[in-house]
């Protein structure tokens, strides 16, 4: 993978840190000059995956959430949220459209659909009691 | 965030502006539930026009308030959402469920 940039920062775990984090992929962004349609989906899966550490890595405890943002050859745009919390202990079943251990909060269970829907790629890595990992890779379209 | 309530008694509208996500939907979630016990109006539409990003936490504000105005006899509509955020809502489904309308002129 050529890394044309990146940029790697580490927030707590509040909620205030959604927003933040949409930032600074979008001040990121700027010099690749996505569409307006591109730079809101990938503000949308940026915001899920911190929501995600937020809601469920970090449940019952406060950490630290990393994000790593690169830019790569070809326009592809790389994004890792990790996490040092619970882990998610059966992957594919939190991958399910709609399943979520939180109903009483109103989520809706849709935070991997929504990532993998608006992303080439996307990889979870998980272990219980040690944290999760979450990388997605996204090609922005040639804006000649 | 912001949300302003219209009312005749029967028909409402709310606006809501800024930015949906975890973060702030209790807030917006708390003003829209206490709207709907208070009123039961027999329609509220929740107007987007002016909601600039939402995320996946906007569809459980949604359906939560359906849910509860379903149950005080009301209808619920979502309004005017950009074409991204109908992308959004088109994952979850929720068209099957809540009418989307644009009047936006």
């Amino acid at each position: 993978m050529e890394i044309i940039n990146e940029v790697k920062f580490t927030m707590p775990s509040l909620s205030i840190n959604e927003s933040v984090a949409r930032a600074v992929v979008s001040s990121f962004l700027i010099q690749a000059d996505p569409s307006v349609e591109e730079l809101s989906e990938i503000r949308t899966v940026v915001s899920e995956a911190v929501t995600n550490a937020i809601v469920h890595g970090y449940r019952n405890i406060s950490g630290n959430i990393e994000m790593t943002v690169k830019l790569l050859k070809n326009r592809e745009i790389y994004i890792k949220i990790k996490d040092k919390g619970c882990g998610i202990e059966n992957i594919e079943q939190a991958m399910e459209p709609l399943f979520t251990t939180a109903p009483e909060e109103e989520r809706s269970g849709l935070g991997f659909s929504v990532m993998q829907s608006f992303t080439d790629s996307l990889k979870v890595k998980s272990k219980s009691e040690s944290g999760t990992t979450v990388v997605m890779r996204k090609k922005l379209k040639n804006n000649e | 965030m912001n949300v302003n309530i219209k009312s005749n008694g029967t028909y409402a509208v709310a606006l809501l502006s800024g930015e949906i996500d975890h973060h702030n939907a209790k807030e917006i979630r708390e003003k829209l539930d206490k709207f709907i016990i208070s009123n039961q109006p027999r329609e509220l539409a929740i107007d987007f026009r002016d909601i600039s990003f939402m995320d996946s936490s906007g569809i459980g504000l949604i359906m939560g308030r359906y849910k509860l105005i379903s149950q005080c006899g009301g209808r619920l509509i979502v309004k005017n959402p950009r074409e991204y955020i109908k992308r959004v809502l088109k994952i979850s489904g929720i068209e099957r469920l809540v009418r989307i309308i644009n009047d936006r002129i």
